[in-house]
């Protein structure tokens, strides 16, 4: 499977561009580490990629057609601060299994204590929130799952630990993952390849 | 002497249970911490470990459902509220987490020459502007026409041009891109010549390492230990304590490791699969 | 004592006051609003705590019962302009931009136009009395809550984690009755709760103007606008004991929705 950003241009209103024409496709079983500098509108460039925000002009393609407007979406999108990312009303076991029901050798495989499902949202840490959300999002029809910065917030224990994990069930289930990060040192250790956002458009 | 002392300071906060009942919470136990004039000291801990708390209450701006014991003094003084009110924003300085502690109705330019003490503000305004890499017409702007990391930069401005002796910097690097972090770095590291002592609270092992003098490791609320910056190299062969040794190898251009808790040892295991 | 103790105990006198002349009303019976001509024009007494007016009714009696009225008249029509304020800002948030617009031109038009004018006109058109008052009240006063719940709608939509809830392939039904309404009902109640007094003002103004409840009907409004024509005489009671029945009213009411609102603000819950 392969998805596909087409000469994707995005502005807000009558501003400047923020990128124009950019192009890159990611394949199943692919690790692609995203690199530039902030503000250079990576962060927008993967919510276009995941469906979470529309472009001005291209398209984006998941084997050659549009991206799925209903249902639960192959294409998953991870956030920097999983805090914004979770109802702050719903207890953590409420969040994970909004789309599905991950079993208990997913919560084992992703360190999560059944115990933090019975917590609210600001009764856990970064890092046990993330891993929450991360659960979320691998649902077995996820094809592909868009990180950005995901660990960034998190220290660097807890960051291997993700990674390690995320890394594993990504090989086994050949899905594809893009790595957004400024930490060359985490995208040069985990990634096959590299790609520089400036060089895209 | 050091300038800023922190011995045994424990906060426990007061929340709400169910209803109408409160509990205790426990966040920060028997912390200890000294810095001397000059020296960066960095404290580096997981988020969610309580460490932002530690300035909080050095700068006696915790929530009012907080209660504090132990001791801390600046300069031999011991830090009561109304010594921390004269000294705030003079003689120590603070770069805040959030970048909405910005007035959102003031100039950038302005509220940065506001915090200058001595010589011409416009003058050193401009400087520090020139410093961390700030265009001359950003000091016209707003907070809300700023990006995270150029909001960021403006905050670091404030709290360098103020010329304290003491700057506390709660996580000032998320967002920047690493020209950038090491920019905001080289500028403290700079400023800590000129003999201001500064603590430097972060989650980023690596930016603390590169101007820190000591690092003091900090977990569930407690300093494991205070070592020095450059017992952090090789193998960790000369970092004390487990969990410091474990943060170190975790770097990702360090192994990557991920320690195993029921061995109490740390495994180096190669993470890049061959897509 | 802790904040929330003191909060929930804010709540529950103001509360008590507001059932006061609820209860008391029926209790009272109408003996006492019969003219006793042997009983005029008297200053408060034991007898009469609120004195008598110029037909010898009892003023206290009148004032509860006129306050009871007022309650309950401010109620419906509270509760009225709250049900349009809900429906017309869950509209604007979700119907799309064209429905989006044309509720926020109703909302900014309703605005524009001074209240007490357009009270008295659907007072006059809907033809007075009790049923008059509750319509003109109830028409007038959702504007701003309408607005209020829009904008927080449309924040809720664009949050991260409706987003997300929209991925993991959950429906516009869903995320409304899960996410958005959890968000949105306490900010509800507590609008409405803020809606009561403004109802009750205008319920009393319009019908010391006239075009309110029939002067049969012992109503505070009424009471006040009659007692107009004695102030002048020295008969101070007429007027001041209904009114300042009315202002503790009114300021319950406050008192009540404020603290209900310090309750439920994540932000000062652990205060």
């Amino acid at each position: 499977m392969q998805l596909e950003a087409r000469s994707i241009s995005k502005r807000y209103g009558e501003e400047q561009w923020l990128f124009r024409n950019a192009n890159a496709a990611l394949q199943t079983g692919e690790v692609v580490g995203l690199l530039g500098p902030s503000g250079c509108g990576k962060s927008t460039f993967c919510r276009i990629l995941a469906g979470y925000d529309s472009s001005t002009e291209g398209e984006v393609m998941l084997d050659g057609e549009r991206l799925p407007s209903k249902g639960y979406r192959p294409v998953q999108l991870i956030f920097q601060h999983p805090e914004r990312a979770v109802n702050p009303r719903w207890k953590a076991g409420a969040i994970m299994n909004e789309g599905w029901q991950p079993d208990g050798s997913m919560l084992e495989s992703l360190e999560i204590n059944p115990e933090w499902l019975n917590r609210w949202p600001s009764e856990l840490s970064g890092g046990e929130l993330q891993r929450i959300c991360i659960a979320r999002a691998l649902a077995p029809h996820t094809r592909f799952i868009l990180a950005d910065e995901m660990t960034t917030m998190l220290d660097a224990i807890t960051q291997a630990r993700i990674w390690k994990t995320v890394l594993e069930l990504a090989a086994s289930r050949q899905m594809g993952l893009m790595v957004v990060s400024h930490d060359r040192h985490l995208i040069d250790r985990i990634c096959t390849r590299v790609i520089d956002f400036r060089s895209l458009g | 002497m050091p300038l800023l002392e922190v011995n045994q300071l424990s906060i426990t906060f007061t929340q709400y249970d169910r209803g109408l009942r409160q509990k205790k919470v426990p966040v920060i136990q028997n912390l200890s911490l000294a810095v001397e004039r000059g020296e960066i000291v960095a404290v580096v801990g997981a988020s969610g470990s309580g460490k932002s708390l530690l300035a909080h209450a050095i700068l006696g701006i915790l929530p009012h459902n907080a209660a504090v014991s132990g001791r801390m003094a600046f300069d031999g003084q011991p830090l009561t509220p109304t010594v921390i009110r004269k000294l705030r924003g003079k003689r120590i300085a603070f770069v805040p987490q959030s970048v909405q502690s910005l007035d959102p109705l003031m100039r950038v330019g302005d509220q940065v020459r506001q915090a200058v003490r001595t010589g011409d503000p416009a003058a050193e305004q401009q400087r520090a502007f020139a410093q961390y890499g700030l265009a001359p017409q950003v000091a016209r702007r707003y907070p809300f026409q700023l990006s995270g990391g150029m909001a960021r930069r403006v905050l670091v401005s404030i709290a360098t041009v103020s010329g304290a002796e003491l700057l506390i910097a709660d996580e000032p690097t998320p967002g920047m891109d690493p020209a950038v972090v090491q920019e905001t770095l080289r500028a403290f590291k700079a400023f800590a010549d000129k003999g201001t002592a500064i603590v430097f609270i972060t989650h980023d092992l690596e930016a603390a390492l590169t101007i820190a003098d000591k690092v003091a490791v900090f977990h569930a609320g407690a300093t494991l230990e205070v070592t020095q910056a450059a017992d952090f190299e090789g193998k960790g062969e000369r970092l004390r304590h487990p969990y410091t040794r474990a943060l170190w190898l975790a770097l990702p251009q360090n192994g990557f490791a991920i320690p195993d808790e029921e061995a109490g040892e740390t495994q180096i295991c190669s993470l890049k699969h061959e897509a | 004592m802790n904040l929330r103790k003191k909060t929930l105990g804010y709540a529950i006198v103001a509360f008590v006051l507001l059932l006061l002349p609820v209860v008391l009303s029926p209790l009272l019976g109408s003996e006492q609003l019969a003219t006793h001509l042997t009983a005029r024009n008297e200053a408060p007494s034991w007898s009469h705590p609120f004195g008598t007016d110029w037909l010898g009714r009892d003023m206290f009696t009148r004032s509860i019962k006129g306050l009871a009225l007022s309650l309950g008249v401010g109620l419906t029509a509270a509760l009225a302009s709250g049900l349009i304020a809900g429906t017309l800002g869950l509209m604007a948030a979700t119907l799309g931009k064209a429905a989006d617009r044309f509720i926020s031109w109703l909302i900014d038009l309703f605005l524009s136009v001074p209240h007490l004018v357009l009270l008295l006109l659907i007072a006059f058109v809907t033809g007075g009395g009790v049923k008059g008052v509750i319509i003109a009240v109830g028409l007038t006063h959702w504007p701003s809550l309408a607005r209020l719940i829009r904008a927080e709608i449309l924040q809720l939509k664009s949050s991260e984690f409706v987003l997300v809830s929209r991925h993991m392939g959950r429906s516009r039904w869903w995320i409304a009755t899960r996410h958005l309404l959890p968000h949105l009902w306490p900010q509800f109640i507590v609008g409405t709760l803020l809606l009561f007094p403004h109802a009750i003002l205008h319920e009393a103004a319009i019908t010391f103007l006239g075009m309110g409840l029939s002067p049969h009907q012992p109503a505070i409004g009424i009471i006040l606008s009659e007692s107009m024509r004695y102030l002048s005489t020295g008969m101070w009671w007429l007027a001041f004991f209904p009114g300042l029945c009315l202002l503790i009213l009114v300021r319950s009411f406050d008192v009540l929705a404020t603290n209900l609102y310090a309750l439920v603000d994540p932000n000062r819950s652990q205060e």
